[in-house]
C-alpha cells in the first residue's frame, strides 16, 4: 500500500501545499486502495475518471499558488448526497439509476474547497438502519475483525460506507448523515470520529430526506481536527433550506487547540443503562477520568426525560418518513413495476422498490399519523422532544458539554441483529437524544474492546457550540492514544 | 342574522317548505410571479411542464422555501375580509398519493391558517345586503394536472400548476339560497380584484369553488350536508345548488336520509353526482411540515400592508352615494368592479354624477353587454361620456339626441362635441324658430286643436310633431311652453 493514504486529511493538505506530492497522486492511491477494497463493499459507485479530472484541476490550482481548503484532497460522498449527473440511489432499489441534475448544497461546498470525488458511499436504505444491512446494495462490511476470527462485522449504520471508507484508509473523510446515530455509531464501531452538528448548521439542501427535523449532515474522519477541517467547509447558511440557520462558521480547526482547563464537563446518570457490556461503562470512566487530568470539572447532571427519547425517535422519525418518501412512487422517476391500475403501479413499485425495513419504517410512520392516533403518537412524542430538549437546557446551566458512550456495543456481526428490530434500534440509544434536541454530538475513537475492537466516546454540546466538543474530542483523542489500525484483510 | 327572521327563498316540498343552507370554500389563485414555495413562474398557460422547478417535480432532496410576496398577497386579502390576521402560523403536509402531486403531500395549513375569522357584506340584486362570516383563509400549493385525452393507454402529467400558490377561504354556512351563494361570490372575487390578490378569473380556473349543501326545515337544526367539488363558474355554483337541494328534500320526502358525502357537478347535465367512495375515502394524515418554520410576522408587517390597501368596494360605495347622491343600489352596481368605479368616477369628474350614473348603468352596460366587451374596451372613453352628459347639461344637445349622439359614440369613438357639430345635432333653443314650428302644426291641423279642449293628454301629440317638424332638435322644454302660451287656454288654464 502506498504510504500516502496513512497520512491524516490535515497532512495531506500540508503535503499537497508543500508540493511534496500531487493531488492526482493522492486520486491514483486513492481509486487503487478502493478497487483493492471492493470485498468492504463500501462505495455503490466507484469514479476514478472523476476523481483525476478534479484531482487535475487541483495540482493546476495549487501550482498557481491557489486553491481552496481542501484543495486536492480525495473524499467520499455518502451515496444520501445527491451528486450531478452521478448515480444517486440512498441505497434503495426505487432509486436505482437515478441521476440527478443537480448537486447538493454540502457537496458543492466541499467541491468549491477543492475536494476530490472518489465515489458514493454504501448506506443503509434511505438511511434507516444501524448495521448498514438494509442497503439494496449489500452490506458494506466493517475493516475491523475481532482478533483472529474472520466472521464479517457491520461497520454500523447508516453511513456504514463512509466509516468503513475512511476506517480502512481507502480516502481522507467521507460525508455522513446523522437522523438518530448514523454518523456517531459508525464512527466509534469502526475507530474514526464523527461529528454530527448542530440542526441547521449544514444545508440539507439535494440530501434525499428521512426524516427532516432530525437529518443533519457531518463530516467523518480518521482525526477530530479533520472533522473540523472538513465541517467548517460543509457548514453555513443555506436559503434554499428554510431550516438552516444564518449564523457565521467559526475556525473549527483552531478550537481543537483550546483544551479543556475550566471547562465544566456533565456525565448524565441516566446513560447508565442495564445490560450494557461492562466494558463500556468501563471506558466511560476512563474519558471522565482523562477529562478531568486535562483540567476539566466534572458535575453529574440529570437528562430525566432519557428513558422516552428512543420510543419518541421510532415514532417522529418514521412519521416524516413516510411522508417524505411518498414521493417515489413510480411515477416520474426510478423504478416503476407497469401496472394498468394506477393504484397496484403504485402498491406494486413500492413492494419491489423498498427493502423490509423501509416497508416497516413507512408502515409505522402511516399508522402513527393516521386519524385518531395522531394525538396518541406524533404529538405526544413531539411533547417528549420537547421535555428532553429542556432536559438538556437545564443540564447545560450546570456543564458545558456532556460525556457518554457513542455505542451501546462494539460493532457485530453481520447478520446478527437482522431479525430483531428492537435490539438493533437500541443501537441509537446514546445518540437518538442529541437528535430530538437539534443538539451537536461528537464520537471520538477512545479505546479498544475485549474482542479488539474499536470504542467510541460521544460529547454533546450546546446548540452550535460545536467549538467546544471539537476542544474536549480533542483532549479525549490524544490522551487515548487510539492509534490502531483493522488488519488489511481485504488487500 | 337572527334564526327566527327567514331570508332567501324557501323551497315548497310534497310536506311543506325547507330552508337551504350553503357555505363555500373558494380556491383563489394568488396573484404573483412565481409558486408557494419555489421560484418557477405562476403563470397560466404555458407548454406542458414548461414551469416547473425541481421542487415542483418533487425531486429528492428538495426543499420548499416560502414566496414572501404570497404571505404578504393572503395576508392583504385577510385583511380586505375584515379577518383576523394570525402573526403565527404553520404549514402542514397533506399526505395522498396521485400522478399529478409529486411530492406526495399537499403543503397547506390545518390547524393554524394565515388568517382566521372575517365577514364579508353581499349585495343582493333586490337591494338587500347579508353578511356572510368567514371562517379562515389559508395557503396551500395547488396540485398538477393529469391528462387523460392525450394517449389511449397512458395518462400525462402537466406540473406547470404545481406548487402554485391558492387562498382557500372558507365562508360560514351563511347563505340562504344560490341567489346569495352567486352574490357572495361576486362580491369576493370584486374584493380579491380590487385588492390584486386574485384575478378572479374562473375561466382559467384562477377561482373555484367547493360548495356545501344541506337543507333543514325552517328553524330546524342544520342538516347533513353534501359536498360539492371544484365548481368552476357563477352559473354552475347556482345551478349546483338549485339541483342539490332539490334532490336532498325529495330524498327526505321519500323517507329516506342524507349520507355526508362528495359530489361532482356535471354541468352538461345538470345535476350533481356522488364520487367514487373510493376517491374520497382519504384520510390525509396532517402534520405540520418540518421542512418550514412556522410562518410568523408582527404588527409592522401588517400594517405597512394596510397601508397600501386600495378602498374597497363597500367603502366606495358608501363615498358614492354620499358624495354623489347615488342611490345604494346605483353605488352598489358601479363599485362592482374596480374598473366600472373607476370609469364611473372619470366621466362624473365635474359633471352631473346622477345623469352618468345612469348613462353608464343604462346604455353603457347595454351595449357592452351586447358585444360581451369589458369595460376596459369601452369605445366610449370616460371623458367623451363625461362630455357628453355636459352637453347635455348645458343645453347643447337634449336627452333624447343624446341618446342618437352616444350610439354614434359607441360606433365611432368619436368626441360627442365633433359628433354634435358635424352632425347638426345642436338643441333649437331659438324660441322664434320654435314658434313658428308651433303655429305651423297648430294651423295644418285644426280638428286636432278641437279636440285637444275635450282630452288634455293631445298636447304630447302636438309635442311630439313639433319635434318632428325640428328633427328632433327643439329643446323639448322650450316646445312645451311655446304650446302652452298658444294653446293653455283650450287645457283650462
Amino acid at each position: 500500500m502506498s504510504d500516502l493514504m496513512k497520512m491524516t486529511l490535515a497532512e495531506a493538505r500540508e503535503g499537497l501545499r508543500a508540493r511534496r506530492f500531487s493531488s492526482a497522486e493522492l486520486a491514483a492511491a486513492s481509486a487503487a486502495e478502493i478497487a483493492k477494497a471492493r470485498p468492504l463493499n463500501a462505495f455503490i459507485v466507484e469514479t476514478p475518471e472523476i476523481a483525476a479530472a478534479m484531482a487535475a484541476a487541483s495540482d493546476a490550482r495549487l501550482a498557481r499558488g491557489e486553491g481552496g481548503a481542501l484543495e486536492g484532497i480525495p473524499l467520499g460522498i455518502k451515496d444520501l448526497f445527491c451528486t450531478k449527473g452521478i448515480q444517486t440511489t440512498a441505497g434503495s432499489h426505487i432509486l436505482e439509476g437515478f441521476k440527478p441534475v443537480y448537486e447538493s448544497t454540502v457537496t458543492q461546498k466541499l467541491w468549491d474547497a477543492g475536494a476530490v470525488m472518489m465515489g458514493k458511499l454504501n448506506l443503509d436504505e434511505f438511511a434507516m438502519g444501524s448495521s448498514n444491512e438494509t442497503s439494496y446494495f449489500g452490506p458494506a462490511v466493517n475493516p475491523w475483525r475481532r482478533g483472529n476470527d474472520d466472521a464479517k462485522l457491520v461497520p454500523g449504520g447508516s453511513s456504514g460506507g463512509s466509516a468503513a471508507a475512511v476506517a480502512a484508509e481507502l480516502c481522507f473523510g467521507a460525508t455522513g448523515t446523522d437522523t438518530g446515530g448514523s454518523i456517531r455509531q459508525p464512527a466509534a464501531v469502526t475507530g474514526i470520529a464523527g461529528i454530527k452538528p448542530t440542526y441547521g448548521r449544514c444545508s440539507r439542501w439535494g440530501i434525499v430526506a428521512f426524516a427532516s427535523s432530525l437529518d443533519q449532515a457531518g463530516p467523518m474522519a480518521r482525526t477530530v481536527k479533520d472533522c473540523a477541517i472538513l465541517l467548517r467547509e460543509m457548514a453555513g447558511f443555506d436559503p434554499k433550506d428554510s431550516t438552516s440557520v444564518d449564523l457565521a462558521v467559526p475556525d473549527f480547526e483552531a478550537a481543537c487547540n483550546a483544551g479543556v482547563k475550566g471547562l465544566r464537563i456533565g456525565v448524565p446518570k441516566e446513560y447508565r443503562i442495564d445490560g450494557v457490556p461492562a466494558e463500556i461503562d468501563a471506558l466511560w470512566e476512563q474519558g471522565i477520568a482523562w477529562l478531568k487530568e486535562a483540567g476539566a470539572e466534572i458535575v453529574e447532571v440529570s437528562l430525566p426525560h432519557t428513558k422516552y427519547a428512543l420510543p419518541a425517535y421510532y415514532i417522529v422519525a418514521p412519521a416524516e418518513a413516510s411522508s417524505n418518501l411518498a414521493r417515489y412512487d413510480g411515477v416520474k422517476y426510478g423504478l416503476r413495476v407497469e401496472n394498468d391500475d394506477l393504484t397496484r403501479m403504485y402498491e406494486q413499485t413500492r413492494a419491489a422498490g423498498f427493502g423490509r425495513e423501509v416497508q416497516r419504517r413507512i408502515l409505522i410512520g402511516t399508522y402513527v399519523l393516521s386519524a385518531g392516533y395522531y394525538d396518541a403518537y406524533y404529538l405526544k412524542a413531539q411533547k417528549v422532544r420537547t421535555l428532553i430538549a429542556g432536559d438538556f437546557k437545564a443540564a447545560f446551566e450546570k456543564c458545558d458539554a456532556l460525556l457518554t458512550p457513542a455505542s451501546p456495543s462494539p460493532a457485530f456481526g453481520i447478520g446478527e441483529k437482522t431479525n430483531d428490530p428492537i435490539s438493533m434500534y437500541l443501537n441509537d440509544v446514546y445518540t437518538v437524544t442529541v437528535n430530538l434536541a437539534g443538539l451537536p454530538g461528537i464520537a471520538v475513537p477512545a479505546g479498544i474492546s475485549k474482542d479488539g475492537l474499536p470504542l467510541g466516546l460521544q460529547l454533546i454540546g450546546r446548540a452550535f457550540d460545536e467549538e467546544t466538543l471539537f476542544s474536549a474530542g480533542s483532549v479525549l483523542e490524544r490522551a487515548a492514544g487510539f492509534t490502531g489500525k483493522p488488519g488489511r484483510w481485504w488487500a | 342574522m337572527s334564526e327566527s327572521k327567514m331570508r332567501g327563498k324557501l323551497i315548497e316540498g310534497v310536506t311543506g317548505s325547507w330552508e337551504v343552507v350553503i357555505g363555500l370554500e373558494v380556491h383563489a389563485q394568488v396573484l404573483s410571479n412565481a409558486k408557494l414555495f419555489s421560484g418557477a413562474s405562476a403563470a397560466y398557460g404555458g407548454a406542458p411542464n414548461s414551469h416547473v422547478s425541481l421542487v415542483d417535480a418533487g425531486m429528492p432532496g428538495m426543499l420548499p422555501v416560502i414566496n414572501e410576496y404570497c404571505v404578504e398577497q393572503a395576508v392583504r386579502t385577510g385583511l380586505g375580509l375584515n379577518a383576523q390576521i394570525n402573526k403565527v402560523s404553520v404549514f402542514d403536509r397533506k399526505n395522498y398519493f396521485y400522478p399529478d402531486l409529486p411530492q406526495g403531500y399537499q403543503i397547506s395549513q390545518f390547524k393554524q391558517p394565515i388568517v382566521g375569522e372575517g365577514v364579508v357584506v353581499v349585495d343582493l340584486p333586490g337591494g338587500e345586503s347579508v353578511e356572510v362570516g368567514i371562517e379562515r383563509l389559508h395557503l396551500e400549493q395547488d396540485a398538477g394536472k393529469s391528462l387523460h385525452d392525450q394517449d389511449p393507454n397512458a395518462t400525462f402529467v402537466d406540473l406547470n400548476r404545481s406548487g402554485v400558490a391558492l387562498m382557500e377561504i372558507v365562508s360560514r354556512p351563511d347563505m340562504r339560497s344560490s341567489e346569495e351563494a352567486a352574490a357572495y361570490l361576486k362580491k369576493l372575487r370584486a374584493i380579491v380584484r380590487y385588492l390584486g390578490t386574485c384575478d378572479g378569473n374562473m375561466d382559467e380556473g384562477s377561482m373555484r369553488a367547493d360548495v356545501n349543501v344541506s337543507v333543514r326545515r325552517p328553524g330546524a337544526a342544520l342538516g347533513t350536508r353534501c359536498e360539492i367539488k371544484n365548481v368552476n363558474s357563477m352559473r354552475f355554483v347556482a345551478q349546483a345548488i338549485e339541483y342539490e337541494a332539490r334532490r336532498q328534500i325529495d330524498v327526505l320526502e321519500g323517507g329516506g336520509s342524507i349520507h355526508q358525502e362528495t359530489r361532482l357537478f356535471d354541468n352538461k347535465a345538470g345535476v350533481t353526482r356522488p364520487m367514487r367512495s373510493k376517491e374520497e375515502a382519504h384520510d390525509y394524515r396532517y402534520f405540520p411540515d418540518p421542512d418550514l418554520l412556522p410562518l410568523e410576522f408582527d404588527d409592522a408587517f401588517i400594517a405597512r400592508i394596510k397601508a397600501t390597501l386600495p378602498e374597497l368596494p363597500d367603502a366606495k360605495k358608501a363615498r358614492f352615494v354620499s358624495a354623489y347622491g347615488l342611490s345604494p343600489y346605483d353605488a352598489g352596481v358601479l363599485v362592482a368592479e374596480r374598473e366600472i368605479a373607476a370609469y364611473f368616477e372619470a366621466a362624473a369628474k365635474g359633471r352631473d354624477a346622477k345623469a352618468v350614473a345612469n348613462w353608464v348603468t343604462g346604455d353603457l352596460f347595454a351595449a357592452l353587454n351586447r358585444d360581451g366587451k369589458p369595460i376596459g374596451e369601452s369605445p366610449v372613453s370616460a371623458d367623451a361620456l363625461g362630455e357628453m352628459v355636459g352637453l347635455i347639461g348645458d343645453g347643447t344637445i337634449s336627452g333624447r339626441i343624446a341618446k342618437d349622439v352616444f350610439v354614434i359614440m359607441y360606433e365611432t369613438g368619436e368626441r360627442p362635441a365633433k359628433i354634435v357639430e358635424e352632425r347638426g345635432l345642436r338643441q333649437v333653443t331659438d324660441t322664434g324658430a320654435i314658434s313658428a314650428a308651433v303655429d305651423e302644426v297648430i294651423a295644418s291641423n285644426p280638428a286636432k286643436v278641437e279636440e285637444l279642449a275635450k282630452k288634455p293628454k293631445l298636447i304630447g301629440w302636438f309635442v311630439g310633431e313639433v319635434m318632428k317638424k325640428t328633427q328632433g332638435k327643439a329643446n323639448p322644454q322650450a316646445v312645451n311652453e311655446a304650446l302652452k302660451a298658444k294653446l293653455g287656454h283650450l287645457l283650462g288654464e
